[in-house]
């Protein structure tokens, strides 16, 4: 057991009144004052959340775009400069050792976030698959801070947070403002003359951004951002929001839905996986077998009333236990429970009605379509 | 939020007026701030009978589901239907009106103070 870790932030969560729970060996915000709220304060107007215990990999060298190919499940030499990527890093048996975002930072630069649960899993994995290829592959999460503002008015924030400019080479990209940054792009800007990389990505559902600075900066880019977001009522927003948040947007969070025991396909995620890319990379030839017919596969589940199903409950049609719930909360937004959940593909159809065991008691489930919440495009 | 001086308390946290043979039963505001936002509260029948220690009830949260123990012999007298339908009562007032069964005791075991329970919370 190694010692608690801590994010830079960590100072201002305490004295922010947080709650604090261990996430993979980090003591991070839970909540500030009620998890509920800050849900809501995402939906409906701005919230803020540290998310410095997520991992950043560096890649590097003339060969990163073609080793990158290689070394994970989609095309990332086919990125844009400033474009980024979900992609999986799979095993030679084709499941899941990490889900991660990729971004393109340069002609041979690539930026890897990797879950803080699995930094040295998929650190491991890539410093193992870099051999033969002329690229360097740097853990950068130590000196690496990540602070996300979602929400309807992310973009009124960041606009108006003092000190927060864009890079002048912002003008040489496909789109040249925040206002016009697209999902998953992002522009280069500078805090008070420090490299911020800011990506219109998230894990919320709702518009947003994740901005990545060095962790020695990142104090005053959080008290610069909460200052700028007082007028649009933001508040910082802990990891149980967070998972609720993810869970109504039908994000898969590893661990629960995507394991090493999980094939893509499974998950809803066989297009993540380019089989149409050339070249070989790992996971490949496992991934172009079908899967077994009894294969699980994960389903969203709705129900009645106000008594959720939670990971590890079984789920039963009859007296046959038929699947596993991997995620599952009464959604604040919609009001009642949702849940994803393993099930056997002849249950998986849409409408099909099952029993999820909530500690000795039958709940009827419907399996639904993902995702329970969808922002309102405007 | 200090634990009120008139209360006497359980290791499980719940806490306990006792009036007579009659007790109001709730959960500490300690135990509210570690479940988080509490969206669901399953309480038992009026007219069951309870024995201290055993689970008769749920508190759920987003994150958690914490049990409601029993903390006396008795029969329940009353359940708290405002709390069922407004469940973040048990966050916002839980030593008021955010209490959750009455009970008819039948045999009160040993309790705790407020001093020996926050001693014991270390908060």
């Amino acid at each position: 057991m190694t010692d608690a870790r801590y994010s830079p932030l960590h100072d201002l969560h305490v004295g922010l009144g947080a709650s604090f729970t261990d996430f993979a060996g980090w003591q991070m915000p839970v909540r500030y004052d009620s998890d509920l709220a800050e849900h809501h304060a995402v939906r409906e107007r701005v919230g803020m959340f540290d998310i410095s215990h997520m991992a950043e990999i560096s890649v590097t060298g003339s060969q990163a775009g073609e080793f990158l190919d290689f070394a994970v499940a989609g095309k990332m030499s086919a990125l844009a400069l400033g474009q980024a990527k979900y992609t999986l890093l799979l095993t030679e048996a084709g499941t899941v050792i990490d889900d991660l975002i990729i971004y393109r930072l340069g002609d041979e630069h690539w930026l890897v976030v990797a879950n803080a649960g699995n930094r040295f899993a998929a650190l491991d994995a890539l410093k193992a698959r870099v051999a033969g290829f002329s690229a360097n592959v740097v853990d950068q999460s130590d000196e690496t801070a990540m602070i996300a503002v979602q929400g309807p008015s992310a973009l009124a924030v960041l606009e108006s947070t003092v000190g927060l400019s864009l890079s002048d080479t912002a003008a040489e990209r496909p789109q040249t403002t925040l206002a016009d940054l697209k999902y998953y792009w992002t522009l280069p800007a500078v805090f008070l003359g420090h490299p911020v990389l800011i990506a219109r990505t998230g894990y919320t559902g709702e518009d947003g951004f994740e901005l990545y600075i060095d962790s020695t900066e990142a104090a005053a880019l959080w008290t610069a951002l909460a200052q700028a977001g007082e007028d649009h009522g933001i508040v910082p927003c802990g990891l149980a929001c967070r998972d609720t948040l993810r869970l109504e947007a039908g994000m898969p969070l590893y661990g629960h839905e995507l394991t090493l025991d999980i094939r893509p396909a499974q998950a809803g995620l066989g297009k993540v996986v380019a089989l149409s890319k050339e070249g070989d990379f790992v996971g490949r030839s496992a991934s172009e077998q079908d899967l077994p017919a009894d294969a699980p596969v994960l389903v969203a589940l709705v129900g009645d009333g106000k008594r959720a199903a939670r990971a590890d409950y079984e789920v039963f049609v009859g007296d046959d236990k038929i699947g596993i719930v991997t995620s599952g909360a009464l959604s604040p937004t919609l009001g009642f429970p949702i849940a994803l959940a393993y099930v056997h593909p002849s249950h998986a159809a849409e409408g099909s009605v099952v029993d999820v065991d909530v500690r000795g008691t039958r709940i009827p489930f419907t399996v639904s379509t993902l995702p329970f919440y969808r922002r309102k495009k405007d | 939020m200090s634990n009120p001086q008139e209360l006497k308390y359980t290791e499980e946290h719940e806490w306990l007026r006792v009036e007579g043979d009659n007790a109001v039963v709730g959960i500490t505001a300690y135990a509210a701030e570690k479940l988080g936002d509490v969206v669901y509260v399953d309480l038992p029948k009026v007219g069951a009978s309870i024995k201290a220690g055993t689970v008769v009830g749920e508190i759920e949260s987003t994150k958690s589901v914490g049990e409601l123990f029993a903390p006396a012999d008795g029969t329940v007298t009353a359940v708290n239907d405002a709390v069922v339908a407004s469940p973040e009562l048990v966050n916002s007032d839980p030593f008021g009106d955010g209490w959750l069964i009455k009970i008819e005791v039948s045999d009160l075991p040993e309790l705790l103070s407020a001093d020996q329970y926050t001693a014991l919370t270390g908060e």
